[in-house]
């Protein structure tokens, strides 16, 4: 394989389409609502009205508006698409008619909704576009560009560079410099190296990753073999979660497509580059979302974090350097490497580049995954592109970050969505789950629901977790069903201090960040629960040994 | 130790014959008997046999040349494993914050009802298991519930109460 070889596949396939495109959303969300029928039908239609020669009915990833589903676009008749929501199976012959330019008396979307309009597709610029299941497709988009040119006209080091000139910062919640922890693993010692790529997207609330891994998966596997090259490693890992067999069957149909074309393998693209990569699958445990507890299973052990340093960037599986990012990290890297740092540095603000991919959910008018750049503020999220919330509601509060993050409420709307901004609301940018909570959501009631996922999810290992979501939610559900003092608000600021600070991994310590926001923005909830305590107002505050003592 | 022996020695005379451990041997060669793939290896078992008794651990550990604790530890720190039998039918509700906000918990509690077991439990006929999920990324289409492998959207109380009510009908006594 060779830059010619890549341009001819390119070359005839982009000739071999056909003037009309059907495109069908076969992404999870669409799937669960029938869209394999639909496919189906379509296909049917076009050839009982023998059009096969004009009309392609494709298989794509997701489209975005996943709660229009299920939904089909059609390319070639007028400047935009028309795209069609809703679709049932008997809606397929209407479809067709639509692609000849008849009338179908469908219900059809508008292009220029502010849910498209206001998004801007980097990671997902080929979701809804491309077949995942053929590699023609993405080379036919510029796929594998990237990783010729990083092969045959860059060294390691730069490219390492040019990631760190973008300002790419990692996608999975943290938000630390890609750039410098691939110069990390780049400059630790070992023959043997890795690359990981964290798919298990354990928060609840979020499906980014499922979606960028069901609609374009060799995205994902270009940029790790990018990544590979930057840090001198050979083998790489993809973590999928074991609840999305729809991407892990899509992963295992790219890597063998992209070995048959020997662009994963042994000698990629004729150089001395070799990349191979596995997929590994979750089996349900939030923990491993934490990068020592995803090497842990990966290994095939318990997924149970360790105290770092030493960093996975010097030890990391089976004791070598290993590099791990987030799917939508590495689905950034093509499109840098493609279009340069300085285009990539160009969107965003000054210390959040680049755009996000968010899972628009929960009591909002229009739900889906939207890319839109860093800076972007929540309130055009929330109600310019969302629409605000079901059927006229106030929107209350906006969460960010799942189980590890905070509420946001309606107030801060106005917050630019960055790294540090969330972080100052004592939220974080976390994953990409934003879930609108209307009037109707009872705050004190979602700090327990986070509480009890993480006190499901704690592994065990560290005592401050482990007992101390415990002792959290047993308060929580405490001041819920309104048996509560105010002894008990003091006792659980106390222990949400305390886990904090002292848990090992980044799953206890973040664990209290939804009572503590919802504490600090929305105490009102909180203090109506209470019962008229023997301690009298809510300023008294228990010792902190009998207060905890009192407690178990 | 006479007793681990003893063990090995069932485990592999009731393996043989069961065309089913043919198919998980086949899966461990093709990893090469590597021990990191533990994991793999017990997703394959489950998938068999539905679920992953004492004498498949066993096997699984003595094929991989692991310590049955080894094996049993992974399989019970990982939720997706379970060891015990599941029902005819499965309903698993998803639990993720998308869902919760839109009501999961009151489509659980009513199920529950309905079945007369407890999430995570099966029932004494063995006709149904009752689970629910962390997030199973259908977030767009909450509430979202799994109905034998296949996601439904949207789900109301009255939806899965007619699910349950349909998968009960072919086992009424056809007097």
């Amino acid at each position: 394989m060779q830059a010619d070889d890549l341009a001819a596949i390119a070359e005839k396939h982009r000739t071999s389409r056909k003037q009309y495109c059907l495109r069908t959303c076969m992404s999870a969300g669409c799937v669960s609502s029938r869209a394999d029928a639909i496919k189906q039908g379509l296909d049917a239609a076009v050839k009982a009205q023998g059009l096969e020669a004009e009309v392609e009915v494709r298989r794509v990833g997701c489209m975005g508006f996943c709660g229009l589903g299920p939904l089909v676009g059609l390319d070639g008749r007028g400047e935009k698409e028309i795209l069609f929501e809703h679709v049932k199976p008997e809606d397929a012959p209407a479809i067709v008619r639509a692609a000849q330019g008849q009338e179908h008396g469908l219900q059809v979307g508008d292009p220029d909704h502010p849910f498209f309009a206001k998004q801007m597709r980097v990671v997902r610029a080929n979701g809804g576009i491309i077949d995942p299941e053929r590699i023609e497709d993405y080379i036919a988009a510029n796929g594998y560009q990237a990783l010729h040119h990083v092969l045959t006209e860059t060294r390691p080091s730069e490219v390492v560079e040019e990631v760190t000139r973008s300002g790419l910062r990692g996608r999975g919640g943290a938000g630390f410099p890609t750039g410098l922890k691939w110069g990390t693993v780049a400059k630790s010692p070992g023959a043997k190296k890795y690359v990981v790529c964290n798919g298990d997207e354990g928060d609840p609330g979020a499906y980014m990753d499922r979606s960028i891994l069901e609609s374009d998966p060799h995205l994902v596997l270009e940029g790790m073999a990018v990544a590979a090259y930057a840090v001198g490693a050979d083998q790489g890992f993809l973590y999928v979660r074991a609840e999305y067999p729809l991407a892990i069957s899509r992963l295992q149909i790219a890597i063998r497509q992209a070995k048959q074309l020997g662009l994963l393998g042994g000698g990629i693209f004729e150089t001395p580059f070799n990349f191979n990569v596995d997929i590994r699958i979750g089996a349900g445990a939030f923990v491993c979302g934490e990068e020592t507890a995803l090497m842990a299973s990966v290994e095939g052990r318990r997924g149970t974090p360790r105290p770092r340093p030493p960093f996975p960037a010097e030890r990391g599986l089976w004791g070598c350097p290993t590099l791990i990012n987030n799917v939508e990290t590495f689905a950034n890297i093509a499109p840098i490497i493609n279009r340069g740092a300085g285009w990539y540095a160009g969107i965003g603000t000054a210390r959040s580049k680049g755009t996000k991919v968010f899972a628009l959910t929960g009591k909002v008018q229009n739900n889906g995954l939207i890319e839109v750049p860093m800076g972007i503020t929540l309130r055009q999220i929330v109600e310019e592109m969302g629409g605000g919330a079901i059927g006229g509601a106030k929107v209350k509060a906006v969460q960010t970050g799942g189980p590890s993050g905070g509420c946001i409420p309606a107030e801060f709307l106005d917050t630019s969505v960055d790294y540090e901004s969330l972080t100052k609301l004592g939220s974080i940018m976390g994953s990409g789950g934003m879930v609108v909570m209307d009037e109707t959501t009872n705050m004190v009631e979602i700090a327990r629901f986070y509480m009890d996922f993480c006190r499901d999810e704690s592994c065990g290992r560290c005592i401050p977790c482990r007992a101390g979501t415990v002792q959290m939610f047993n308060l929580l559900e405490k001041i819920v069903t309104r048996r509560a003092t105010a002894r008990d608000i003091a006792l659980l600021e106390e222990l949400c201090d305390l886990v904090k600070h002292t848990s090992l991994c980044g799953l206890g310590q973040t664990a209290p960040n939804p009572v503590l926001s919802t504490l600090r923005f929305f105490r009102n909830e909180y203090l109506e629960l209470l019962q008229p305590g023997p301690s009298g107002g809510e300023a008294a505050v228990p010792p902190a040994g009998p207060g905890l003592a009192a407690a178990n | 130790m006479r007793d681990k022996e003893t063990s090995v020695a069932r485990v592999l005379r009731h393996a043989s014959g069961d065309k089913r451990f043919k198919i998980l041997e086949a899966q461990i060669k093709k990893f090469q008997g590597r021990q990191d793939a533990l994991i793999e290896v017990l997703h394959k078992a489950q998938e068999l046999f539905g679920f992953l008794e004492d004498d498949l651990l066993l096997f699984v550990a003595y094929r991989l040349k692991l310590p049955p604790s080894r094996v049993y530890g992974v399989a019970t720190f990982y939720h997706f494993f379970t060891l015990k039998p599941q029902g005819a039918h499965t309903c698993v509700v998803c639990l993720g914050t998308a869902c919760y906000v839109k009501g999961s918990a009151k489509v659980l509690a009513a199920a529950e009802a309905a079945a007369r077991i407890k999430a995570g439990e099966t029932t004494a006929d063995s006709q149904l298991s009752l689970l629910t999920a962390r997030c199973i990324g259908a977030c767009a289409i909450a509430p979202a519930v799994v109905y034998d492998g296949q996601v439904a959207a949207k789900q109301t109380t009255e939806m899965v109460l007619a699910q349950l009510e349909k998968w009960r009908e072919p086992c009424k006594p056809t007097t």
